[in-house]
């Protein structure tokens, strides 16, 4: 996908981060920083790295964190074990449950205290072999959005997936418990999963140094 | 079982711990028959690595026989293996390329995080070798988990003793490619630092490849002399100007490929290492460098700089000048074990390298921690330390 880099950065950058602040724009937060390269009020001239290796990683009321990682594996397979959501529990550590039904997709996730959080989401965009979107609806615990995209890798090398996360951190007593679950570095957490993703699909199962099975 | 395990700063004792089992599919369960210490376990020893933690089994050169396979191992019980120090899945990019040392999969994803602020990437896993590298439990050990045992594990067939194979799962190996690394060319000289089981396999290795000589220095009389003895030229660091004898040498030319067999603790008081040991003790990440400084000033124009010596952090005073207006070529890296299995057990078959020449001390899995503080403090007489368990 090809990017215009030299629209308007400011004047689309306050845009969007208007709409964000309203709600308004499905996967807004994603897009915007997925396609602003450069954003707004920051010096120099836009460039052409992602804009997940911004200095800038809050995006109106939206905390964003995204990570690259290119695995071994045909494209088309790779996608279709993605778009197969309940495939997603397999390397997420703190996911606990993913169940769907139509485009919605409950997921069930651990959370301090034996507690868990809700977050129910709804598939806006899916693009064969390209990409699949989601942002979560009314009922959900979290607010959130989220878009994994699949290109083939040079050289042979299999594919690229690049997945990026967008959610409000949460106010309140229960949100603060949220906010703690995600802060646990959703980027750390994000790394962990995607490099997960990448031994299931490599090797058939997740590294382990553990010399015993943990029951 | 019983196992060698880390407890801080050259305290490591033999402990009860909880048996290994199968966890993951392609995994194998060996019981060691042999295993033996590194000159990397000293790094360990001495605490300059981090990421150690008490209780943790070290050991990365084992041998054994398969006891318990997992439903997508491809070994049988009973077989007789080697296994490579080096973790690999033999699925990604790197393994593929045969970089396994590189393989992208064998470090567990959280401990991952350790290494890759610290080097840009994240490390592979190792066996026995701290968290940075998966903290996988070790080989000085009764039994070992083996992961991917599709991949690592060499099958040895009946003929060849323990001892005559288990060193394929690293020294042997790394000598190799050290020298390898060093495209050895008609007429070439070799230089090697570091007269230890590394330096003396490369120096082997290294005539074998066809080097027209090769000039082996240390200060250990012992070692030097079997250097010698493999057809090595010597130099005695302590009594000779390295530099200046490695020019006349090589006719005023300087050494084609020099080989850092050394690593991170080079020994010797010059001033640069003094310093370097200061800044090691009080713990900022810095490694000392001696050699491979003196490596880069030695070798000539042009020339090949090998490293399997290894290092953790930094270093400071690197000869950053010599080494562009030189043209010099760089290789390093932990050993692709795999990739060299096939080739060195058929050599050692065929009588063609002798790998038994410098163990000089065989000792059971109790009395390991002798044995660590001998390879440590007594290098001159204890060259290699071979430990079986259950003697
Ligand atoms: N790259 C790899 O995969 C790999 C594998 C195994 C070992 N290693 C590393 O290789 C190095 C050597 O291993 P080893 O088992 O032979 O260790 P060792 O400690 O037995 O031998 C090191 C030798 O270097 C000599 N030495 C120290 N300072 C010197 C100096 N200034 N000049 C010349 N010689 C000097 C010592 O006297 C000693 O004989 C270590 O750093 C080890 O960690 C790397
Ligand atoms: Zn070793
Ligand atoms: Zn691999």
């Amino acid at each position: 996908m090809e990017h215009d880099y030299r629209v308007n950065v400011g004047t689309k950058g306050r845009d969007a981060a208007l709409m964000l602040g309203a709600g308004l724009l499905t996967v807004g937060a994603v897009a915007y920083w997925q396609q602003t390269r450069t954003p707004p009020r920051l010096p120099g001239v836009p460039d052409s790295a992602p804009g997940r290796t911004s200095r800038q990683s809050r995006y109106g009321d939206y905390a964003v964190s995204g990570r690259s990682v290119t695995i071994n594996r045909p494209i088309d397979e790779v996608y279709a074990f993605w778009r197969d959501f309940s495939n997603l529990a397999g390397f997420m550590s703190h996911v606990e449950k993913v169940e769907t039904e139509g485009d919605m997709t409950t997921w069930t996730i651990a959370a301090p205290g034996n507690q868990s959080v809700t977050v129910r989401s709804r598939i806006v965009s899916d693009r064969e072999n390209e990409e699949i979107a989601w942002r979560s609806v009314e009922e959900s615990d979290i607010d959130t959005e989220g878009k994994v995209m699949f290109r083939e890798a040079p050289g042979g090398r299999g594919t690229e997936v690049e997945a990026v996360i967008a959610y409000v951190p949460p106010a309140g007593r229960f949100g603060q418990m949220i906010a703690k679950l995600f802060q646990r570095e959703p980027r750390v957490q994000g790394r962990h999963e995607l490099k997960r993703l990448k031994m299931l699909m490599e090797t058939g199962e997740i590294t382990t140094s553990q010399n015993r099975k943990t029951d | 079982m019983r196992a060698l395990t880390y407890h801080g700063t050259h305290d490591v004792r033999v402990d009860t711990v909880p048996d290994p089992q199968i966890v993951n599919p392609r995994d194998a369960v060996i019981e060691v028959t042999a295993t033996a210490i590194c000159g990397s376990d000293l790094h360990l020893y001495d605490g300059v690595i981090p990421g150690v933690m008490q209780g943790d089994i070290l050991g990365h050169e084992f041998m054994g026989r398969v006891v318990e396979t997992g439903p997508d191992s491809t070994l049988k019980k009973d077989q007789r293996v080697v296994v490579p120090f080096t973790i690999s899945c033999g699925k990604c990019f790197h393994c593929m390329k045969q970089q396994y040392s590189a393989c992208d999969n064998s470090n567990p994803a959280e401990k991952q995080d350790l290494t890759e602020p610290l080097y840009g990437e994240a490390l592979s896993g190792l066996f026995g070798y701290s968290h940075l590298t998966g903290g996988y439990p070790g080989g000085q050990a009764e039994y070992v988990r083996v992961p991917y045992s599709d991949v690592g594990p060499i099958v040895i067939p009946d003929g060849p003793s323990d001892e005559e194979v288990l060193f394929l799962s690293d020294i042997l190996p790394t000598g190799w490619m050290a020298a390898e690394n060093c495209d050895i060319e008609e007429g070439d000289t070799v230089a090697v630092w570091g007269c230890g089981p590394v330096g003396l396999f490369a120096i082997q290795s290294a005539l074998l490849m066809g080097a027209h000589q090769v000039i082996a220095i240390d200060h250990y009389p012992n070692r030097l002399d079997l250097a010698r003895k493999l057809g090595a030229k010597v130099i005695d660091y302590r009594r000779t100007h390295v530099l200046e004898a490695l020019r006349e040498m090589t006719g005023g030319i300087g050494p084609d490929a020099v080989i850092d067999a050394v690593g991170m603790e080079s020994h010797g008081f010059y001033p640069d290492n003094v310093m370097d040991t200061v800044k090691q003790k009080v713990g900022i990440g810095a490694d000392r460098g001696h050699v491979l400084r003196e490596a880069i000033m030695a070798v000539r124009k042009g020339g090949r700089v090998s490293m399997p010596g290894v290092y953790g952090g930094f270093l400071d005073k690197f000869p950053t000048g010599a080494f562009m207006e030189k043209g010099l070529q760089w290789r390093t890296g932990q050993t692709h074990v795999q990739k060299y299995s096939e080739e060195l057990l058929k050599r050692i078959q065929e009588g063609e390298i002798d790998t038994t020449f410098l163990i000089s001390h065989r000792l059971s899995l109790e009395e390991a921690p002798t044995g660590y503080e001998n390879f440590h403090s007594n290098q001159d007489d204890w060259t290699k330390v071979v430990l079986t368990p259950g003697a």
